[in-house]
């Protein structure tokens, strides 16, 4: 086996007598797309907030690509190659497509403590932005600004830009959420495009994409991870079925 | 170069940024045609609260930072020259470089402190820090205390001499510009992006992998170092520094400057100034007509005005102007 590219070991996090993350392991291999689902408070969110860094986990430690970066804040953690898109859209919206993906890029090409040369005008910048927005399907909407988006593409462009500094791996919050089945399907064709490139952290409540994308599925319920495995595993477990699936199972 | 500036005059915000331009030109000449120095006293604060507004906005407009203790860099900036002048060091060439140094590292020190908080809270403890610089200002009884201080003028024998009224207009004029330059070149620069892209998002802009921290921290302390320019000349200009000059009213003056003007606009600080002290001095005569003197209370007139302006004109006179290209 592997060695893996992500991992919790025993994480905790409470808020005030809720136990929002219990004892937490967790692992993502290299390539794989590892999805995490659970009802709604089941503590996904929390989970993910403590990978970022925008949450400090009360005990236990995270591992990234052989380092331990549980007190590592959110942009040395993108630096290392761990880059997210979020649940509620969180484009630059009087920024054009074109310029939030190109400031994107510019979080990896060296720092920005640069004061007078037009960043429109810095080639590098702008071309590997433009190959980005092609690469999720956004060539041709790159001057909009991103306000004038529709949602789906809004979601798109956020894909675009956690891309853009060549990540290791991606923690994607919903990135279905709000999308019509369409635009859905899009999203899964994109993600599916870049399986095996990188490691692939989805949390996502579309249970057709989740079984269409991942690779191993592990459930969250009350802030415990109770199962994980192949999505056949997942499918065949019975109280993954009786706690969540549902009568969403097949 | 020339063609898009050719493109730009043909818009109404062209033409006013135009006109605005050569009538600051021309300011000097017209003040002596007409015999009305006062009138060029008003035009070099104009100027000078100008590159305060701009200093201002480029933390307030484009990087979201509502800071209320900006007059703190007026006070260290004029201190500074007033210091030196009273210990007998007159020479410009020394005074103006510790003062603007004195109000960046000023700005670095709170804003360390300050840029770890958000929103109210940013705003009281700029505020606070502003009232502790004021607090000292007038606890300086060497320096004249409460009633501030009488000093001479900065001296760059041989270059320019301060104390000719026109001159010194035209160098603060060219300040302007220099720092209207600047904050236009910064504002589009991978710099500007990170700094306005952090007050759309900040989350989103460390989720990029930008340190946002030491982005703020950056912007503060160089609007600190052009606030402080803007407290040398101030200094310079009436020859006399006090408290006063870095109380929170005058704080307050430059958030209604640029927020009357149109924050996160290059232009818009100027216009604000322009109409702030414009209407200072036209609403006071205004009103002591109508009734000898009720001229005392021109902002009875001056605030209702603001508020219309934040109701119908979110983006201040800079929106009224039509709408921005870039």
């Amino acid at each position: 086996m592997t060695e893996a590219l992500l991992s919790t070991q025993a994480l905790v996090k409470r808020f005030g007598g809720l136990l929002a993350t219990d004892n937490v392991s967790i692992e993502v291999r290299p390539g794989e797309i590892h999805a995490l689902i659970g009802p709604n408070g089941a503590g996904k969110t929390t989970l993910v907030g403590q990978l970022t860094g925008n949450l400090a986990p009360d005990s236990g430690t995270i591992r990234f690509a052989g380092r331990d970066v549980t007190r590592l804040p959110t942009h040395a953690r993108v630096r290392l190659g761990l880059a997210r898109s979020f649940q509620i859209t969180s484009v630059l919206r009087e920024f054009t497509a074109l310029d939030n993906v190109a400031l994107a890029v510019q979080a990896h090409r060296g720092h920005s403590f640069r004061f007078l040369a037009d960043a429109r005008a810095d080639t590098g910048l702008r071309e590997a932005a433009r190959d980005g927005l092609a690469a999720v399907g956004l060539g041709a909407r790159a001057d909009t600004l991103a306000s004038a988006l529709s949602h789906g593409e809004q979601r798109q462009l956020e894909i675009a830009m956690a891309l853009a500094g060549d990540p290791r791996m991606l923690l994607l919050d919903e990135p279905m959420a709000g999308m019509g089945a369409d635009e859905s399907q899009r999203m899964v064709e994109l993600l599916r495009g870049l399986k095996g490139r990188r490691a692939m952290l989805l949390i996502e409540h579309d249970m057709d994409a989740v079984f269409a994308l991942a690779d191993r599925i592990t459930v969250l319920v009350y802030g415990r991870a109770t199962a994980s495995g192949t999505p056949a595993e997942i499918r065949a477990h019975a109280e993954v079925r009786q706690a969540y699936l549902g009568e969403e199972a097949p | 170069m020339i063609a898009p500036v050719i493109a730009a005059l043909r818009t109404p915000r062209g033409l006013v940024a135009l006109a605005v331009l050569v009538l600051f030109a021309v300011l000097p000449l017209l003040t002596q045609a007409f015999d009305q120095r006062y009138l060029l006293s008003i035009g070099t604060r104009i100027v000078i609260w100008s590159i305060a507004a701009v200093s201002l906005n480029m933390i307030l407009g484009y990087g979201g930072m509502v800071s209320f203790g900006h007059a703190a860099f007026f006070g260290i900036g004029g201190y500074a020259v007033g210091i030196l002048s009273a210990s007998g060091v007159s020479d410009g060439w020394v005074q103006w470089p510790v003062a603007i140094l004195a109000a960046a590292a000023w700005a670095a020190l709170i804003g360390a402190l300050s840029l770890r908080t958000r929103g109210v809270y940013f705003i009281m403890i700029t505020l606070a820090f502003a009232q502790l610089v004021y607090y000292v200002g007038a606890s300086l009884e060497a320096y004249g205390g409460d009633d501030g201080l009488n000093i001479g003028r900065s001296r760059f024998s041989g270059l320019i001499d301060l104390r000719d009224k026109a001159s010194f207009y035209w160098l603060c004029l060219v300040l302007l510009l220099a720092t209207l330059w600047f904050c236009s070149r910064l504002a589009v620069s991978r710099f500007g992006f990170v700094l306005r892209g952090a007050k759309a998002n900040d989350q989103r802009m460390s989720a990029l992998g930008f340190p946002v921290f030491w982005y703020r921290l950056t912007a503060f302390v160089i609007a600190g170092a052009f606030g402080g320019l803007a407290g040398v000349l101030l200094a310079n200009e009436g020859a006399y520094v006090s408290p006063a000059m870095m109380s929170w009213v005058k704080s307050g003056d430059l958030i209604v400057i640029v927020v009357l003007g149109g924050m996160g606009t290059l232009l818009g600080p100027v216009y604000g100034a322009i109409a702030f002290f414009t209407l200072e001095e036209s609403l006071k005569p205004l009103m002591d007509l109508v009734h000898k003197g009720w001229g005392e209370y021109w902002q009875i007139v001056f605030g209702p005005m603001l508020v219309l302006v934040a109701l119908y004109a979110k983006g201040g006179i800079s929106s009224l102007l039509g709408r921005r290209h870039d």
